[in-house]
């Protein structure tokens, strides 16, 4: 992936020493392993901070929302639909951002490497789809296809759907993969176990709200969660609490979600709610024949009346 | 201060018998980390872990919190008159605190307990609570605890450390509480050579890999800190989540909710995060930290700055390296302070004008 880091930094130069953009947001190598930290660029002498690497699965679009300067992005394949998700939604104009494109491979999943990993994990590098992992009681190395974060195992959009620049040949997109096979296996369930599941999913939510921040369809001026007058929830860890505070975001995604696993990967718990927006994405493509930011020419499915739209989404 | 071995096999059956006089707390592995949790009967701390995800502060100050209780029921002769929550106040020991956890509970005590104030749901928790802590042989890459006036064997908040070895536990009996408890488990066998806890010490210090400078920190000009330009970019990664804030051990913010149901009513106390937008909102809607770069600032001012002002006792912090390791966007407090501090010795020396 070097490649793509003096790509990026390469293009990053080109726009900020031609002044095309203000400043330049990518990812600078983090201080602990598997992490990279989003930053920003604004001189043609500092791009030498921007890196690329599988560890950067924060969703950059996050970082544009109502920002007023010519920014250049660097986006892989969900960011850039969220960016398009972004654009239509008013968050930022198309015209301020110059979209550099990162044809993506997949994010490891931090989590699945300390799992796997006997000791401490000290260093994280890759090479070659493979990803060598140092502990304090030794070295081991795993396929990065056995470490990707699910929702890149099951990805079909890896590729920008929009950008200016380009630091690399579009990667094949996934053809072989079922993105909805855990849905359907919770849509299998009785409800009782389904009920159970969910209990048992979020029971360990501490409310620090990560998930929600992490995302960039959230920038509601103020949540509901947060509202006083009338206080739609309680802020206690009352699980009825708990629970509304993520159906409702849920909701609140339906028909935007690109599944780019920001939340999932920014809980400091390791819960998994990718799961209730994914069931909302499947019901947006079962019934619309819709995913999200793929487009910036149709408007969002829930943001559209057609008269022979299903009337089986109305609970 | 005694130092008592006790052996392996010694260990379950003591700790059943301190079950007559306490309540047991302890690390339990829950699905894939370690928290704190009291112990049922027959469950015995699990030891293994370097240190739990969530910080043991929930001990004694739980994430919600209940205070006061009240009836909205007009023909009951208390209604509206709101009553101290009852509560289990029995003794309990906490087995296997770290140190840098009870060090934190010693710092975040100068807030809950002060001359003018006493906070009653903090300290009753705290004080029928013993505390017996698990020094660290194994630190992690993340901890700098010998940066902050803590360390992997330091004593302070503990009424007993104890440290492991292979068949048996050598037990550092620090305060009359700590005394109580050992005796209460029959853990008696003085150990001749008690300098192997020093040794062992050293060791473990030596294994701290990641350190800070905060030397400079107390004598910094507070404005030149505030209005330093390192903020902006610090604080653009940030998402204003409160993982930083609640995974860590000294951060003690809470915001007061009232919550009725029927004719019941109660007032609790939730934690609350500095790195929220409505932690500062004014009723009038205004804001006076409205920007993310303001509620970061704000946070690590506290810790490294304020703080060190204000009780003259460190920093506020003890180096557990949690919020380093769960930061979703890789905020790093090491990385800041020294920020802050090379900029607080450059700031001393442009007011001394060398």
């Amino acid at each position: 992936m070097s490649t793509y880091t003096e790509k990026i930094r390469e293009i990053a130069q080109r726009l900020l020493k031609e002044c095309r953009v203000e400043m330049v947001i990518g990812f600078r190598k983090g201080s602990v392993p598997m992490m990279n930290e989003p930053c920003f660029v604004r001189k043609p002498e500092e791009v030498d901070a921007l890196v690329w690497d599988s560890n950067c699965g924060i969703n950059l679009a996050n970082y544009l929302t109502n920002r007023k300067e010519k920014i250049g992005i660097v986006a892989k394949g969900c960011d850039s639909r969220n960016i398009v998700n972004h654009i239509l939604e008013n968050k930022i104009k198309r015209e301020q951002l110059v979209i550099i494109g990162v044809p993506c491979q997949g994010m490891i999943d931090k989590r699945k490497i300390v799992a796997m990993a006997q000791g401490e994990v000290l260093e994280v590098t890759e090479s070659d789809g493979q990803v060598h992992v140092k502990t304090a009681a030794g070295d081991q190395t795993f396929d990065k296809k056995d470490v990707l974060q699910q929702n890149c195992s099951v990805c079909v959009h890896r590729n920008p759907v929009i950008s200016d620049e380009m630091v690399a040949d579009p990667v094949e997109e996934q053809k072989d993969v079922d993105p909805y096979a855990d849905v359907a296996a919770l849509e299998a369930m009785t409800t009782d176990e389904r009920w159970a599941f969910f209990d048992d999913l979020l029971a360990p939510c501490i409310r620090c709200y990560a998930c929600r921040n992490a995302c960039p369809l959230c920038y509601c001026p103020t949540c509901f969660v947060d509202e006083a007058k009338p206080q739609w929830v309680g802020k206690s860890q009352d699980p009825i609490d708990v629970r509304t505070f993520h159906l409702l975001r849920a909701y609140h995604c339906a028909g935007r979600c690109t599944d780019c696993g920001a939340c999932e990967r920014a809980c400091p718990m390791g819960i998994n709610m990718r799961l209730l927006t994914k069931k909302l994405n499947k019901d947006c493509l079962d019934l619309y024949g819709w995913e999200a930011g793929l487009s910036l020419d149709s408007r969002p499915a829930l943001d559209v009346y057609k008269p022979n739209d299903t009337n089986d989404s109305i609970l | 201060m005694k130092v008592i071995k006790i052996e392996k096999s010694q260990w379950s059956p003591g700790l059943e018998k301190l079950r007559g006089a306490f309540r047991l707390i302890g690390p339990v592995k829950e699905k894939t980390w370690h928290d704190f949790q009291e112990l049922a009967a027959g469950q015995m701390p699990d030891l293994a872990f370097q240190n739990t995800r969530l910080s043991p502060k929930s001990l004694v100050f739980p994430q919600s919190e209940i205070m006061l209780d009240y009836s909205l029921d007009k023909k009951d002769p208390d209604c509206n008159i709101p009553k101290m929550a009852e509560k289990d106040y029995s003794p309990r020991a906490v087995i296997g605190i770290r140190p840098c956890d009870a060090k934190a509970l010693a710092l975040v005590k100068m807030n809950f307990d002060t001359d003018e104030y006493q906070d009653p749901y903090w300290l009753n928790l705290y004080n029928a609570t013993t505390f017996v802590g698990l020094a660290c042989d194994a630190p992690c890459s993340t901890c700098f605890c010998t940066s902050t006036g803590c360390g992997p064997y330091h004593e302070e908040g503990l009424d007993v450390l104890l440290a492991e070895r292979e068949d048996h536990f050598v037990a550092k009996v620090l305060t009359d509480k700590g005394a109580r408890l050992m005796d209460s488990a029959g853990w008696s066998t003085a150990l001749p050579d008690a300098a192997v806890l020093d040794q062992a010490k050293s060791a473990a210090e030596g294994k701290i890999v990641s350190k800070i400078e905060t030397d400079g920190l107390a004598a910094a000009d507070t404005m030149a800190l505030h209005g330093a330009d390192f903020w902006e970019d610090i604080s653009f990664a940030c998402i204003n989540c409160g993982t930083c804030t609640f995974s860590c051990p000294t951060c003690w913010c809470f915001d007061i909710q009232d919550e009725t149901y029927g004719k019941k009513g109660v007032r609790m106390r939730n934690w609350d995060s500095c790195m929220f937008p409505i932690f500062t909102v004014h009723t009038t809607g205004h804001n006076p930290r409205d920007t993310k770069l303001a509620r970061l600032r704000q946070r690590f001012m506290h810790k490294l700055k304020y703080f060190v002002d204000k009780y003259d006792k460190g920093i506020m912090c003890v180096g557990c390296g949690r919020c380093v390791r769960q930061c979703p966007v890789n905020i790093d407090i090491r990385n800041i302070s020294k920020l802050m501090n090379n900029l607080a010795s450059e700031a001393r020396c442009a007011v001394q004008g060398s």
